[in-house]
């Protein structure tokens, strides 16, 4: 009998995947972009501009004003006479029709901002696609439902708007956060002065559009753009009666220091460095995949990352092998293609900080694992990097890096854990996974922090309340908690 | 009782990992989320059809219709060159000689479901009986089912000495180790049965027996993946793969293949390591190719329904 043949072909499914990059066809970026005061598009009195440039190619997209003090004030006062005039004596129902609108044609442009908020933010189009712009709708849907209910959000309670709101937000989630800002003050009847982030202020400036087509009154909402400077002059403005601030500690601290003394109210959403804690009787293969979703997802610029891994040193090989395998297999590059896990690093600058932090960890004698994965040549990049045998009284346990940079350490006992996850300056969130329901209800009320996520990690909604203890800051956005951060009380 | 396992150590089943429903359920759609083009895309159809175990397991089989289902797996679609073979063809035992004699020395594998298959319901000589006929007629593999009744009934023991008993009646032939997991309902089930097929000696895990519903569902065989690759960094030794039932499309088969390559990895892209047990998800495969070739779908009349 002749020798059976072998019918096993030699092709390979190849390991990187063909190109599959999104089209920019959708995406309508202009060349400059002036202030959105009382709604319209108004040239800068300090007439400069900035450049804002795509972190993936290291091209710029376009430039922006920079607004000053003058531009600040001319915002503040549009603000005022729409709260005065208009937004503050409307029926709640009809401002909430106003949002159902806006939040509709987010979603109708839903594309767009996505392709946007990638180019300029340099986060995988993945998840601008599937997580940040449903998410944005979502807010504007759910808050629009909330205005004309307010009475029976907040029982035997006068319901009175504050006024006009100061908005500043970061670059990590930049129409999300917008979003986050924006909804709540609307639904209570208050006016907005925003300020985006100065490295990405493409997909709040698209939003202004929005507003413009929405027709909403003038005035009711005013996006100016800049950087630091901007802001302040917006938390120093005296006639602006809440400040709503999501960034840095260190800029939190100067906000609370600038506010004292005046009535204005704020609330502060600051850093984070979140501990992720592994019981051995984990779904281990969950709980990893929830480690790296806590730490890379937006190239680890999430305030609530979890930064700092507790693994329970009876699973600890098992749980780093798998790690060390699914960091293999995440893909690292261009954001704007499909099968992209982690995109680009927001801007240079964050770049060299995260380097900053990685020759910490060398020096200090860490042991630091990166994945093996090829780099685009150009644009802002960074290996996601694991580091072991890390102390609690190392630098890279202690400190917000804000990037796709994990330190893991191991522990015995609940007891043991519970106090080295709060033995830090931030309380934002934290993670748990484990098999035993008694264990999650145990550390849920031991742990410091505003979040703590069960056997998963980074979940958003809407209707959920979101903020921090310690340092990472104090009130809370989302859900009713949110809306109550936008009324006299 | 193991003779290629008698090195290895038998864990207590009973501590085999927990899964999280919701994760695994989130990873596997995760997997649906690449998109996949242009060459990827043509080679993993083209691998696709190579790793099917085309399929006919019906009491109204025939020497006819097995005869025809095996030119079918060796000709998938001539008007198109270059194609593979499929894997296997997988029939009932009485089946068996007709298909190796029809299939000849086309290297295509003939796989036979066997143990009083798909209930599993016989006693356990008449299980083995079963298996010796289908090898003894010339079967390259053996598609066993587990006893769902005693596994639900906690008797691991049971479940792994049958196994075990089935390999040695196996000879040369390769074992797969039906779960039927739409009987076992929860992913703590399939993954426990997983470890106990694999440490009792299966070559192959397999999902279903396509008589259940459901069938293969992506978060089912990516358990099951995940307990191959703990079983592998326990033993050193690689186990294979095949869901089976509810994947027609080629567009599933591509998500499944992204799944396991980014699970185990290259080595076990390949027709010895995984498998589809499909019977007609071969035709939409070609229509897809076809449709890269020519740029247009062309109608079911153009492919055969073997």
């Amino acid at each position: 009998m002749a020798k059976a043949k072998n019918n096993t072909i030699k092709l390979s499914f190849d390991t990187q995947y063909a190109p599959a990059p999104e089209s920019k066809s959708s995406a309508k970026i202009e060349a400059k972009y002036d202030l959105f005061i009382n709604g319209k598009f108004e040239k800068p009195s300090s007439k400069k501009y900035f450049d804002t440039i795509n972190p993936a190619t290291e091209e710029k997209l376009s430039e922006v004003a920079d607004a000053n003090a003058a531009d600040v004030d001319k915002a503040v006062k549009a603000a005022r006479v729409a709260y005065d005039k208009t937004w503050s004596k409307m029926p709640a129902k009809e401002r909430a029709k106003y949002m159902y609108r806006i939040a509709r044609m987010i979603q109708e442009r839903a594309r767009e901002f996505a392709v946007i908020e990638t180019l300029d933010g340099g986060k995988p189009i993945r998840e601008s696609r599937d997580i940040d712009v449903p998410l944005v709708a979502n807010h504007f849907f759910y808050y629009a439902g909330w205005a004309d209910k307010l009475e029976y959000a907040f029982p035997n309670k006068k319901i009175a708007p504050l006024g006009v709101a100061g908005q500043i937000i970061p670059w990590n989630f930049p129409l999300l956060m917008a979003a986050w800002k924006i909804a709540p003050a609307l639904a209570t009847g208050n006016t907005v002065v925003l300020k985006p982030a100065e490295t990405t202020p493409l997909t709040a400036l698209k939003l202004a559009e929005i507003i413009q087509e929405s027709d909403l009154p003038p005035g009711v909402v005013n996006i100016i753009t800049g950087a630091g400077a901007t802001g302040a002059a917006i938390v120093n403005h005296p006639d602006i009666n809440k400040i709503a601030f999501t960034g840095s500690t260190n800029v939190g601290k100067m906000i609370q220091k600038a506010v004292a003394g005046t009535d204005k109210k704020v609330t502060l959403e600051l850093g984070g460095k979140a501990a992720n804690i592994i019981f051995d009787d984990a779904p281990i293969d969950q709980a990893v995949e929830g480690i790296i979703n806590g730490i890379f997802f937006n190239q680890g610029h999430v305030c609530c990352a979890g930064s700092r891994l507790f693994v329970q040193e009876s699973v600890y090989d098992t749980v780093l092998r798998k790690l060390k395998d699914r960091l293999e297999s995440l893909i690292v590059g261009d954001p704007m293609d499909k099968n992209t896990d982690v995109g680009a690093i927001n801007s240079k600058q964050q770049m060299e900080n995260i380097h900053k932090y990685l020759k910490i960890g060398e020096k200090e004698g860490l042991d630091m694992y990166q994945s093996n994965c090829v780099l685009p040549k150009k644009g802002y990049f960074i290996r996601p990097t694991l580091f072991t045998n890390v102390a609690q009284s190392s630098r890279l346990a202690q400190e917000e890096i804000f990037g796709p940079v994990l330190t893991i350490q191991t522990f015995r006992t609940d007891d043991e854990v519970i106090e080295k996850a709060n033995n830090t300056a931030f309380g934002l969130s934290a993670g748990v996974w484990t098999d035993k329901g008694s264990k999650i209800f145990n550390l849920a009320t031991k742990l410091r922090a505003g979040v703590i996520w069960a056997n998963t990690y980074n979940k958003f909604d809407p209707t959920s309340p979101f903020g921090g203890y310690k340092e990472s800051g104090y009130g809370r956005e989302g859900g009713l908690h949110g809306l109550g951060a936008y009324l006299i009380n | 009782m193991i003779a290629k396992n008698t090195n290895i150590s038998i864990p207590d089943f009973t501590l085999s990992p927990r899964i999280d429903q919701v994760g695994v359920e989130e990873r596997a759609s995760r997997f649906t989320k690449r998109s996949i083009k242009a060459e990827t895309k043509k080679n993993g159809l083209l691998l696709t059809l190579n790793m099917i175990d085309l399929t006919t397991l019906e009491g109204k089989d025939t020497k006819g219709k097995v005869q025809q289902l095996c030119y079918k797996a060796q000709h998938l679609h001539d008007a198109y060159p270059g194609l593979p073979t499929v894997a296997a063809v997988c029939v009932y035992p009485s089946m068996v000689k007709i298909a190796k004699d029809a299939l000849g020395t086309s290297g295509v594998k003939v796989a036979a479901v066997a143990t009083a298959f798909p209930s599993g319901q016989a006693p356990r000589d008449v299980k083995i009986r079963d298996t010796k006929f289908a090898v003894a007629e010339g079967a390259d593999e053996i598609d066993m089912v587990i006893s769902r009744g005693k596994f639900l009934e906690g008797e691991y023991n049971f479940v792994f000495d049958e196994i075990a008993a089935i390999k040695e009646t196996c000879g040369n032939a390769r074992l797969k180790v039906i779960l039927e997991t739409g009987e076992l309902v929860t992913y703590d089930k399939v993954r426990r049965a997983s470890d106990i097929a694999m440490y009792a000696g299966a070559d192959f895990i397999k999902t279903s027996t396509g008589k259940i519903s459901p069938a293969a569902t992506m978060p089912v065989t990516l358990v099951m993946l995940e307990a191959i690759r703990d079983f592998y960094y326990k033993t050193g030794k690689m186990i294979a793969m095949k869901p089976a039932g509810g994947i027609s499309k080629s567009k599933l088969a591509l998500h499944y293949l992204v799944m396991l390559q980014e699970t185990l990895g290259t080595a076990w892209m390949n027709n010895e390591w995984f498998r589809f047990g499909a019977s007609s998800l071969a035709n939409d495969v070609l229509m897809l190719l076809e449709k890269e070739r020519t740029g247009v779908y062309q109608s079911a009349n153009y492919f055969s329904i073997d």
